[in-house]
C-alpha cells in the first residue's frame, strides 16, 4: 500500500462533497457528471448554460491550479486506441443507461441512501475490479 | 446566477479530483486492482465525499426550495430495474479498461492528451447513441430524462 494517500484523498473527497451540495444548495441540481454531460448534449434540452459552466470549472480547474504551483499530472492511458474508444463508448452509454455514473450515483445518490444507486455503485465497482483483474492478473495484458 | 454558482461548484469539484489524485488513471486503477499492489485511496474520497455530502444534502432538504432555482430536483426513483443493472455492467467495464469515468475524462481534457480526447468523443458518442436508441422508444421518456427523475 505505498501508493495509499490518506489525507489527500480525504481532502479531495470533502472538496467533492462540499461541491455536490453546493450545487444541490444553489441550483438544486444533482451533481451527477454523466447526466449534466448528456444534458449540455442534448441540442433540444433546455436551460443548459448552468450544466456548461460546470463542465467549464471543471475543466479551468487543473488549469487554475497549475498557475498556483499545482501542476496536473498528464495521463497514463492504454496505448490501444481501440480500447481507448471501446472503453469511452462503454462509459458514455453505460452511465445514461445506468442513469448515473461515480458521481451522480456512488456519491450524490449513496449520500441520499437511493437503493438505485448502492445497487448500480456495488455492481459498477464491482464489474470494474474484475475487469482490471482479468486484465492485469489473468491473461496480462 | 445559476451559470455562476454552477462554474464554482465545478471548480471545486475538479479541485477535488485534482487533490485526491483521482484525474489520474493510474490511481483509479490502483484502488480497482485489489490483486496488485492495492492503493485503498478511492475509498477514502468515497468515504469524505459521502460523509460531506450525506450532511449537507440534509440541510439543503430542510429548505423550502434552492438559492437560485424554483425547485429541488431531487431523483425520485426507487425501483432497481434491468437497465440500472446492465448500465453499471457497462459503465464498470469501461471504466476498469481505461481508469476514467466521466468527471475525471473531462477534467483531463485540461491536458490536451490526444487519447483523452478521443475518450470523451467516444464517451459522448455513447451517451448520443442511448439518446437516439431511448428516442425511438418514446418521446416521453426522453423529457422525464430532462427533469430530475433519473439518477444524476
Amino acid at each position: 500500500m505505498e501508493n495509499f494517500t490518506p489525507i489527500s484523498a480525504a481532502i479531495g473527497g470533502a472538496l467533492i462533497g462540499l461541491a455536490a451540495t453546493l450545487l444541490m444548495l444553489f441550483n438544486g441540481r444533482v451533481a451527477g457528471i454523466s447526466g449534466i454531460l448528456a444534458a449540455c448534449l442534448n441540442v433540444r434540452g433546455r436551460d443548459i448554460g448552468w450544466g456548461a459552466a460546470f463542465v467549464a470549472g471543471l475543466v479551468l480547474a487543473p488549469m487554475m491550479a497549475s498557475v498556483v504551483g499545482y501542476p496536473m499530472p498528464s495521463p497514463q492511458m492504454p496505448d490501444s486506441w481501440t480500447i481507448v474508444v471501446i472503453a469511452g463508448a462503454l462509459v458514455g452509454f453505460g452511465t445514461r443507461l445506468g442513469g448515473g455514473c461515480t458521481s451522480g450515483h456512488g456519491v450524490c445518490g449513496m449520500a441520499r441512501l437511493s437503493v438505485r444507486s448502492i445497487v448500480a455503485t456495488a455492481i459498477f465497482m464491482a464489474t470494474a475490479i474484475t475487469i482490471v483483474a482479468l486484465s492485469r492478473h489473468a491473461l496480462g495484458v | 446566477m445559476q451559470t455562476l454558482a454552477a462554474l464554482v461548484c465545478g471548480l471545486i469539484f475538479g479541485w477535488g479530483l485534482l487533490i485526491s489524485g483521482m484525474v489520474e488513471p493510474t490511481k483509479v486503477i490502483g484502488f480497482l486492482d485489489i490483486f496488485g499492489a492495492w492503493d485503498p485511496s478511492l475509498a477514502v474520497v468515497m468515504a469524505a465525499a459521502l460523509g460531506v455530502t450525506g450532511v449537507g444534502f440534509r440541510r439543503v432538504a430542510a429548505r423550502q426550495k434552492p438559492v437560485f432555482a424554483a425547485q429541488s430536483l431531487w431523483p425520485t426513483r426507487t425501483d432497481v430495474d434491468a437497465p440500472l443493472v446492465i448500465g453499471a455492467i457497462l459503465f464498470g467495464t469501461g471504466w476498469g479498461l481505461v481508469g476514467l469515468c466521466p468527471g475525471p475524462a473531462l477534467e483531463n481534457l485540461a491536458t490536451l492528451s490526444p487519447r483523452v480526447i478521443v475518450f470523451v468523443v467516444a464517451m459522448a458518442c455513447g451517451m448520443g447513441l442511448h439518446r437516439l436508441w431511448q428516442g425511438s422508444r418514446s418521446e416521453a421518456t426522453v423529457h422525464q430524462a430532462d427533469e430530475g427523475t433519473v439518477d444524476g
